[in-house]
């Protein structure tokens, strides 16, 4: 084992991972991290806690990774490089490795552009798949980026981003191929509504041997509305919806929109079930964490593996 | 070259609002050539602020002078006779050349007029687009001679990252994605293999003032 962790004992004993996100509130209040916890808890494996997700101020993840840890529930660390310089990360990994959070995701982050402090000075120290590097080379080989030894090293199961439907569509497995050279030991994608997109770029990492080395989460986020459909296709960079996939919520009856997306994201976890190279899922049910046990008991993912 | 927008003529005029007898010195090197900051562009700030002093039913002595370039201190040294009957300058160099003419002549207050934007090239008559930001490792020769650096929002080694949309940055659609850039044209060259190894992190240069010694004359400085 490389971490111990919940998810990576439950990917090395072969089920199929489901893991699921929470964004940290604007503010100090606990009460608001575990209201949301507490829908995911023992839905789960794992569940990603965001980094100042869209350039916006929240609490620390690795504070709101520590409060769902205390409540039962398995934090997926996320860090991203628009905020720290190596340092910071370097220490940050320690710190969190020290406290008991055992994966951490590497990611570049939205740019601050995007957020509420648009005029900050953005990091960029190392990109994502640096910081993949760094994180393993402090692992397995016990070094910071500057090659001095570590006194205990930090054991952390290591995540990662992968988007196959940015541009160009051949460099993006190449692109995983890089992360998983530098030591990613899994990967979750960008949401999932182009399945034949999908179907061809697993199939690239299995022909390429990758999915020998690394557990590809698919990302699901269920449509909540023909009006989200929308927005995702045209505004949010790096998503594809595919027209149809616009066309079949609009034929869905007057108030069963939502159940309609619900339904189509069952299909594609039923697929990805079967799918050769896929380990799990990831799911992304944003402003929706109420709705994920119901899901994930529809999805027959119920009840989660529990791994000693 | 180095390229530069001048500042708002308020801001000009609040800088030397305290002084009477105003020294506007142009520089013909760089903000020359971009039009910012050469001897035309003296005559016109002087011009621009005769103007507003008249209307606010004020005058002063405004002085123009332009040098072959304010970053060189040899240049400079035909001021030294000028200046004493100036109660300050007002340097249209870049941020380089308005140092080393405050370095020269400590006693007297000197402005910058312009704002030193970037290292950058012509696109156009009046229009520049930046290229270089003096990290001092630089990395073209494997990303095709575009520099991420510079170009890419997130300065990424590794890239084009997830959010390439339709070939621009997810920062914006008026931006081309850098490294979109980059792979067409490594790929055009036959020279992939230049980015599918992992580049490792940066070294950083440029945490610390800089000094460039050229090798030939590392003998007359270290000795």
């Amino acid at each position: 084992m490389k971490s111990g962790s919940n998810l990576e004992k439950i990917l090395a004993a072969g089920h199929f991972a489901f893991t699921g996100e929470l964004g940290p509130p604007r503010g100090a209040n606990i009460e608001h991290v575990k209201e949301k916890a507490q829908h995911l808890i023992g839905h789960v494996d794992a569940v990603n806690v965001t980094d100042n997700q869209t350039a916006m101020v929240r609490m620390s993840s690795w504070a709101a990774a520590l409060l769902v840890r205390e409540m039962g529930l398995e934090p997926n660390y996320q860090m991203v490089c628009r905020d720290r310089n190596r340092l910071a990360m370097q220490a940050d990994i320690l710190g969190a490795s020290a406290l008991g959070i055992r994966n951490v995701i590497c990611l570049s982050g939205d740019h601050q552009q995007f957020g509420d402090h648009p005029n900050a000075k953005g990091v960029f120290d190392i990109d994502s798949t640096q910081l993949i590097d760094t994180v393993r080379r402090m692992r397995d080989e016990g070094t910071f980026i500057s090659g001095e030894e570590i006194d205990g090293l930090p054991k952390m199961f290591i995540g990662g981003a992968a988007n196959p439907f940015a541009d160009p569509f051949e460099w993006r497995i190449h692109r995983l191929a890089k992360k998983v050279e530098a030591g990613v030991d899994f990967v979750q994608t960008q949401c999932v509504y182009n399945m034949d997109k999908m179907r061809e770029w697993v199939k690239q990492a299995v022909d390429m041997g990758l999915t020998e080395k690394v557990y590809i989460l698919p990302g699901i986020t269920p449509m909540k509305s023909v009006g989200m459909a929308k927005y995702m296709k045209s505004k949010v960079p790096g998503i594809e919806v595919p027209d149809d996939v616009i066309k079949r919520l609009q034929g869905a009856e007057k108030g069963k929109v939502a159940e309609e997306g619900i339904k189509m994201a069952l299909e594609q976890i039923e697929e990805f079930k079967e799918m050769k190279g896929v380990s799990g899922i990831h799911l992304m049910a944003i402003e929706w964490e109420h709705r994920v046990p119901e899901i994930a008991e529809r999805a027959g993912m119920l009840p989660r593996p529990v791994i000693d | 070259m180095v390229k530069a927008k001048r500042k708002p003529l308020e801001e000009i005029a609040d800088a030397i609002s305290a002084y009477g007898k105003v020294l506007t010195v142009g520089c013909g090197g760089c903000v020359s050539v971009c039009l910012a900051g050469g001897q035309r562009e003296v005559q016109e700030l002087n011009a621009e602020l005769e103007l507003t002093l008249k209307e606010k039913g004020t005058s002063k002595t405004l002085g123009n002078y332009t040098v072959e370039r304010q970053c060189n201190m040899d240049l400079l040294q035909e001021m030294d006779d000028m200046v004493g009957g100036y109660d300050c300058i007002l340097s249209m160099a870049c941020g380089a050349g308005v140092q080393l003419m405050a370095e020269r002549y400590p006693n007297i207050p000197v402005f910058p007029a312009v704002n030193t934007v970037f290292i950058g090239v012509d696109r156009d008559i009046g229009m520049y687009e930046e290229k270089c930001r003096a990290c001092g490792e630089c990395v073209l020769a494997y990303t095709g001679g575009i520099c991420p650096v510079t170009r890419c929002a997130k300065g990424l080694f590794n890239g084009p990252c997830g959010g390439t949309n339709n070939g621009k940055c997810e920062v914006s659609q008026e931006i081309p994605c850098a490294w979109l850039d980059i792979y067409e044209r490594l790929k055009g060259q036959g020279r992939l293999d230049d980015i599918l190894k992992l580049q490792g992190v940066m070294q950083w240069q440029n945490q610390l003032q800089r000094t460039v010694v050229q090798p030939k004359f590392e003998k007359r400085y270290y000795k």
